[in-house]
């Protein structure tokens, strides 16, 4: 397994990622794409609950983000997914395995408590996005580069709920 | 159109995410317990490049802004709360669905996660709408806007400011 990019050019080639979006974008849709993610989750889980509650579509929410296929929901769900399998089979890493080395090392082997701590962590890191407006790309990467003032506060909290918590949960070693 | 582009996006990103390791759980853990800034590396080199990018093209009326609102309270509480989430998933919105195609599998819990706190937030948008969305509402404020200066400007000042920082992290080995 070799060692992968170095993160200075992963995130150059990020930032031409995101004015290379937001030029053809402006130009072929009308107006500025900015890289973001979890808004498609709310257009999914839009879609989700309408095949099986009728009428959630008269939620306000739902109205401000209509559940469809847009282009976020293509990006996180289909060209991230797609792109990151392609990366990892053409460099012999795509490696399965249900529980991180490092959560191992802190909460041992069990499947159901790895299984029932991502689903509550990604049921947060997505609550409060939606709440803060957006997520490491939408207020991170496309907020601060527009030096947008919501970018840097929303950051600042990522950082203020996230390290406390991790010192704690993964000071413990098994 | 629209979908293609997404899609393209995200293909693009997803290959970045692999190669610069962007995706696992090591990284993320290692960011929040202070121990690996190579999530924090590739985040701020994206900024640098879309800070400097963005604001000069805008000045150039070549595309314009997308910013987002300041709700002082909702983006620093939600933030928080993100950060919660981050700890316990250790994979972010936009990562989640490429590192389940790394293989992660315990990235599917985090999705289901997702569009679960996706769904709970719809359902109590309005409350927060009434009552935290309220405080501290600014508008689409920015960071040139409020010290008086070009975004033009700004932004290459701020670019600079961050690889100064980055040659710091570097210089202290970290």
């Amino acid at each position: 397994m070799n060692k992968g990019w170095s993160p200075y050019l992963g995130g150059f080639l990020t930032g031409i990622l995101l004015i290379v979006s937001v030029v053809v974008t402006q130009k072929f849709l009308g107006k500025p794409h900015y890289l973001g993610t979890s808004t498609a989750y709310v257009r999914v889980a839009g879609l989700l609950e309408k095949a099986v509650n009728q009428g959630s579509e008269a939620l306000s929410y739902y109205q401000k983000y209509q559940p469809r296929v847009d282009w976020k929901v293509a990006l996180v769900f289909f060209g991230v997914p797609l792109g990151a399998f392609l990366a990892a089979v053409k460099n012999g890493e795509f490696y399965a395995h249900l529980i991180p080395a490092r959560w191992k090392e802190s909460f041992g082997p069990r499947p159901a408590l790895r299984a029932f701590t991502a689903f509550l962590g990604g049921f947060l890191i997505v609550y409060g996005a939606r709440l803060a407006g957006g997520c490491p790309s939408g207020h991170g990467l496309s907020g601060m580069s527009q030096l947008s003032l919501s970018g840097f506060i929303t950051v600042a909290g990522f950082f203020i709920g996230g390290i406390p918590l991790a010192l704690i949960l993964y000071r413990r070693r098994k | 159109m629209e979908i293609l582009l997404g899609f393209l996006t995200g293909l693009f990103w997803g290959y970045i995410f692999q190669r610069a390791r962007i995706l696992r759980f090591e990284k993320h853990i290692g960011l929040l317990t202070l121990k690996d800034f190579t999530i924090l590396k590739f985040l701020l080199s994206g900024v640098i490049v879309g800070s400097f990018g963005v604001n000069l093209l805008a000045q150039f009326g070549i595309i314009s802004y997308a910013i987002k609102p300041t709700y002082l309270l909702a983006n620093l509480l939600g933030g928080i709360i993100y950060g919660l989430g981050w700890a316990l998933l250790g994979y972010c919105p936009g990562t989640t669905g490429g590192a389940l195609a790394e293989g992660a599998l315990d990235g599917f819990f985090g999705l289901l996660g997702g569009l679960t706190g996706a769904i709970v937030f719809a359902h109590t948008y309005d409350f927060w709408k009434e009552k935290v969305l309220t405080i501290g509402a600014l508008g689409k404020t920015t960071i040139p806007s409020l010290i008086g200066v070009s975004p033009a400007l700004a932004g290459l000042i701020f670019s600079l400011l961050l690889i100064g920082f980055c040659l710091f992290l570097e210089k202290k080995g970290l």
